[in-house]
């Protein structure tokens, strides 16, 4: 099984992700420039954390306009799993792939601490793995991770079961205190319509082994293999599309 | 033809920045000040042949790229 993570100028989580997949998950990895124009036949893609394109107007804002951006839509259009942590969930904002937007912190604050999150679903690549409403200690570094979207979309994705990770304490309450930005809802992740895509705030990637602290993270990666091992026929119906 | 772009939260969206502004200027002593809200400002030197033209291109920037329709609105101001 292969993944590919994305290299855009300004991400810096991009190694952390090769390491966490190739050398402690075992699974086949491989950085791609951003002006590549083909994702060499991965069946995950990552969009790692960072400051692609500098931030420069919005997070995320550019980097949709980065030429691998039209392999990563259509990927993700014929059902391949994408996952994109930190920048790269504002970049899948940015890009439409995700619905909603992100707002500076709540307090203003580039918030760089081991939060907890609750996995919401196990229904997507990256949760399938996981207990129902297993709790994660895993690490956020962002200052634009508030979460915000209208009422009216926060409560479709509510309703189809959309939001995959919430900030809750460590016994998995879901309090004010627990909630490092101000996210609505307190989430930390969402899913897409068709659950392939994820995004989310906090790095698993960072969590993968205990020497950093916390392994918890890796389920998220563990979750592809399974995910895929049992649906392979998701997997080759993306990969046949990108061929055409 | 210059092309103003004002680009601002929309009302319903909490502007933290903004927030702290004003308690910043209520610091100073500043208490008229009752709100602020924070945006980012765009000139664009725009080859048009006609205002409506030049706000015309303006627009569509906006919507496509210079504002977040989810969370941002715009104001524009066109002089030849």
């Amino acid at each position: 099984m292969k993944f590919a993570v994305i290299v855009f100028p300004g991400s810096n989580c991009d190694h952390d992700a090769y390491h966490a997949v190739k050398h402690v998950l075992g699974e086949d990895a491989e950085l791609i420039w951003h002006k590549d124009r083909s994702l060499r036949g991965a069946d995950a893609v990552i969009l790692p954390g960072g400051f692609a394109h500098g931030d420069y107007l919005r997070t995320g804002a550019i980097a949709r306009f980065s030429p691998i951006m039209q392999e990563v839509k259509a990927f993700a259009a014929a059902g391949g799993p994408v996952l994109g942590i930190c920048n790269g969930f504002q970049i899948l904002l940015e890009a439409g792939l995700l619905p909603g937007a992100m707002l500076r912190n709540r307090g203003l604050h580039f918030r760089c601490e081991h939060v907890h999150v609750r996995v919401e679903h196990t229904d997507t690549p990256f949760t399938a793995a996981a207990a129902p409403r297993q709790i994660l200690r895993i690490p956020i570094a962002h200052g634009e991770g508030n979460y915000y979207a209208e009422p009216e979309v926060i409560e479709r994705l509510e309703r189809n079961r959309q939001v995959i990770f919430r900030y809750v304490t460590a016994s998995g309450e879901e309090t004010e205190a627990a909630n490092p930005n101000g996210s609505i809802h307190n989430i930390a992740g969402i899913t897409n319509e068709t659950r392939n895509v994820v995004g989310l705030m906090p790095h698993p990637e960072r969590a993968c082994e205990p020497a950093v602290g916390s392994a918890d993270g890796l389920v998220v990666f563990q979750s592809v293999v399974k995910a895929l091992t049992l649906a392979p026929a998701a997997v080759s119906a993306a990969a046949s599309v990108l061929e055409k | 033809m210059r092309a103003r772009v004002f680009v601002t939260l929309k009302p319903s969206v909490f502007d933290p920045q903004g927030t702290t502004v004003a308690e910043a200027l209520h610091t100073l002593g500043y208490g008229a000040v009752k709100d602020v809200r924070q945006g980012k400002y765009f000139e664009l030197d725009i080859d048009a042949g006609t205002t409506d033209e030049a706000r015309r291109l303006a627009a569509e920037a906006a919507d496509k790229l210079l504002a977040n329709p989810v969370i941002e609105s715009y104001r524009i101001e066109v002089t030849a």
